[in-house]
C-alpha cells in the first residue's frame, strides 16, 4: 500500500505560553491520498493558514506528528510547491525570471527549466508577459505567475493558501477552473486552504470543513463530481446538494 | 512653462541681487554683486578648477571608502546575530557623535595631507549608507522569506536573490544622503588644515577680503555637490528600474 502523501496525527498548535497562550489548531487528524485534491474549508481565524504552514514545514506543531510520503516531516521540502495568499513575486525580476526562481535555487538545468517555464506561461495565458515586470500585471495574472513558479520544479505536492483570496469573483472562478484543468493534467497531490465553499467543491475530491478556533475537523465531504469540471459543474444538481449540506453544517449553531 | 519657471526664478533673484548691490553701493568685500563674482571667478579660473579637483578627489575617495566599508559590514550584521549584537550598539553610539567635531583630531592623527580629509569624508558618509543598507536588508517582507524558506533556499541564495535586490534602493537613498554630507565633510576638513582645496580657497579669500573669490568657490562647491548627486541618481535609475 502506498503511504499517504500527507498525514497529520494528533497535530495541535499553540501560540505563546502561560495565560496568554492561544490554542490555534487541533488536535487534528488528516490523511491525504497521493494524487488527490483536498480542499480545507473554514471560517477566518480557524487556523487553516496555520495548518498549511505546518504542512509546508514552515512551522512545527506543538504536539502530534506530520508525515510526508510516509516519512517524518521536519521542514520544507523541494518536492512541495507552495502558492501563498499574496503572489510574492519579486518586483525587480521579469515574470519569466520569477517563474524560474525555483530552478535557480535548486540548481536545475537552465535550458530545460526555461522551456518548461515558457510552457507553463503559455498554458496560463502569460506567454506575452514573460519579459514584463510583475507590476504591469493584473492581480489574476500575478497569481497565475505564482502558480507557474510553484509548478516549475514539478512538485509532487501542491499547497495552496487561499490563492484566490485577493481576487475579484470573476477572476476567481476563471482561475479555479484553470487550476482544476492544470491539476487534472499533472495528477499531483494538492491541498487547498480556502474560505470559499464553491471554490472548495469545484476543485476538491474532498472538502474538509474546519471549526472555529481551535480549528478541528468537523466534517469530511467526498465530492463525487465528474472531472474535468467546468463552468457547468456549478449548476449540476449534485454540486448544489453538496453545497447545501456544507452550508447547513457551517451555519448550524454548533 | 513649468520647466522654465525654476531658471526664471533664479535669474530674477540674481538680477535683484545685482540691482540691490549696485543701488545700495554695498562694498565688494562685504557682499559682491554676481557680476563681480563672475568676473573674479573667470580671472581665477585656473586656481578654481585646480582646487575643485582637489576637493572632488577627497570627496569621491572618502565616499568610496565609506561605501567599501559599510556594505561588507551591513552584510555581516545581516548574516550574523553575534555581529548584530556586538556591532549594533557600537554603531548606534558612534552615530550620535557629530563627526565634523572630530576633524581637528583626525588631522592630528593623519597629518595635513590628503588622508585626514578622506577620513573625515568617510566618517560622515559611513553611517547614512550603513544604516540604510541594514534597513534595506530588513525590509524584506515575511512572505518572501517564507517563499525562500519553503524552497529550502540557502542563506546565500536568499541573500543574492532576495535581500540584495531588496536593499538596493535603500543603498541609493543612503548614498544620496551621504554624498551631500561628503562635500560638507571635505570642506570642514580643509578648514581645519589644508594647503589646497575649495575649503582652503574660501578661508584664504575671506581672510584677505577677496569676498568675490570666496563666493566663486562656494558656487563651485555647490555645482560639485549637485553633479555628484545627479551621478548617483543616474546610477540608481539604471540599476533600480523596477517599481514595488
Amino acid at each position: 500500500m502506498t503511504p499517504a502523501a500527507l498525514e497529520l496525527l494528533g497535530v495541535t498548535r499553540h501560540f505563546g505560553s502561560g495565560a496568554t497562550a492561544v490554542h490555534a489548531l487541533g488536535p487534528l487528524d488528516l490523511s491525504i491520498a497521493p494524487g488527490s485534491f483536498v480542499s480545507v474549508l473554514g471560517p477566518s481565524g480557524c487556523g487553516k493558514s496555520t495548518l498549511l504552514r505546518l504542512v509546508a514545514g514552515l512551522e512545527a506543531p506543538s504536539e502530534g506528528r506530520l508525515r510526508r510520503g510516509g516519512e517524518a516531516l521536519d521542514g520544507p521540502s523541494r518536492r512541495v510547491g507552495v502558492v501563498f495568499q499574496e503572489h510574492v513575486l519579486f518586483p525587480w525580476a521579469s515574470v519569466l525570471d520569477n517563474v524560474l526562481l525555483p530552478a535557480d535555487v535548486y540548481g536545475l538545468p537552465r535550458a530545460a527549466a526555461r522551456s518548461r517555464a515558457l510552457h507553463l506561461l503559455e498554458r496560463t495565458g502569460l506567454a506575452d508577459f514573460a519579459a514584463q515586470r510583475p507590476h504591469s500585471l493584473s492581480g489574476g495574472m500575478k497569481q497565475r505567475a505564482a502558480f507557474c513558479r510553484a509548478l516549475l520544479p514539478d512538485p509532487e505536492i501542491l499547497l495552496l493558501d487561499e490563492p484566490f483570496g485577493a481576487l475579484d469573483a470573476l477572476t476567481r472562478e476563471e482561475l479555479s477552473l484553470d487550476l482544476s484543468r492544470l491539476w487534472g493534467e499533472l495528477g499531483r497531490t494538492a491541498l487547498l486552504i480556502t474560505h470559499d465553499i464553491e471554490e472548495a467543491i469545484l476543485l476538491g475530491d474532498r472538502v474538509v470543513v474546519m471549526s472555529a478556533r481551535p480549528g478541528r475537523i468537523r466534517a469530511d465531504f467526498a465530492v463525487d463530481l465528474p472531472r474535468p469540471r467546468g463552468v457547468d459543474t456549478a449548476s449540476s444538481p449534485r454540486y448544489q446538494e453538496i453545497k447545501r449540506e456544507i452550508r447547513a453544517l457551517l451555519f448550524q449553531r454548533a | 512653462m513649468r520647466q522654465l519657471s525654476t531658471p526664471l526664478i533664479w535669474l530674477t533673484l540674481v538680477l535683484a541681487w545685482e540691482g540691490a548691490v549696485r543701488a545700495l553701493a554695498v562694498p565688494a568685500w562685504l557682499l559682491p554683486a554676481p557680476s563681480a563674482i563672475g568676473a573674479m571667478g573667470w580671472e581665477w579660473r585656473a586656481e578654481l578648477l585646480a582646487n575643485t579637483l582637489v576637493t572632488l578627489r577627497e570627496t569621491v575617495l572618502g565616499f568610496a571608502l565609506a561605501l567599501g566599508l559599510s556594505v561588507p559590514l551591513a552584510v555581516l550584521v545581516a548574516f550574523s546575530r553575534l555581529a548584530q549584537r556586538v556591532v549594533y550598539p557600537i554603531l548606534l553610539g558612534l552615530q550620535s557623535v557629530p563627526k565634523v567635531a572630530l576633524a581637528p583630531l583626525v588631522t592630528l592623527w593623519f597629518g595635513i595631507g590628503e588622508w585626514p580629509k578622506i577620513v573625515i569624508v568617510a566618517l560622515v558618509c559611513f553611517f547614512p549608507i550603513l544604516v540604510n543598507i541594514i534597513a534595506g536588508f530588513d525590509a524584506v517582507p515575511r512572505a518572501m522569506l517564507d517563499l525562500m524558506h519553503a524552497m529550502r533556499a540557502s542563506p546565500a541564495a536568499t541573500f543574492r536573490r532576495l535581500r540584495l535586490p531588496m536593499a538596493l534602493p535603500y543603498l541609493f537613498t543612503g548614498c544620496k544622503v551621504a554624498i551631500t554630507f561628503a562635500v560638507i565633510g571635505a570642506v570642514i576638513a580643509e578648514f581645519v588644515a589644508a594647503q589646497d582645496g575649495l575649503g582652503y580657497l574660501i578661508l584664504m579669500a575671506s581672510a584677505q577680503s577677496q569676498t568675490p573669490l570666496a563666493f566663486a568657490s562656494i558656487l563651485m562647491l555647490t555645482l560639485m555637490s549637485i553633479l555628484l548627486f545627479r551621478l548617483i541618481e543616474m546610477a540608481e535609475r539604471r540599476l533600480v528600474d523596477w517599481k514595488p
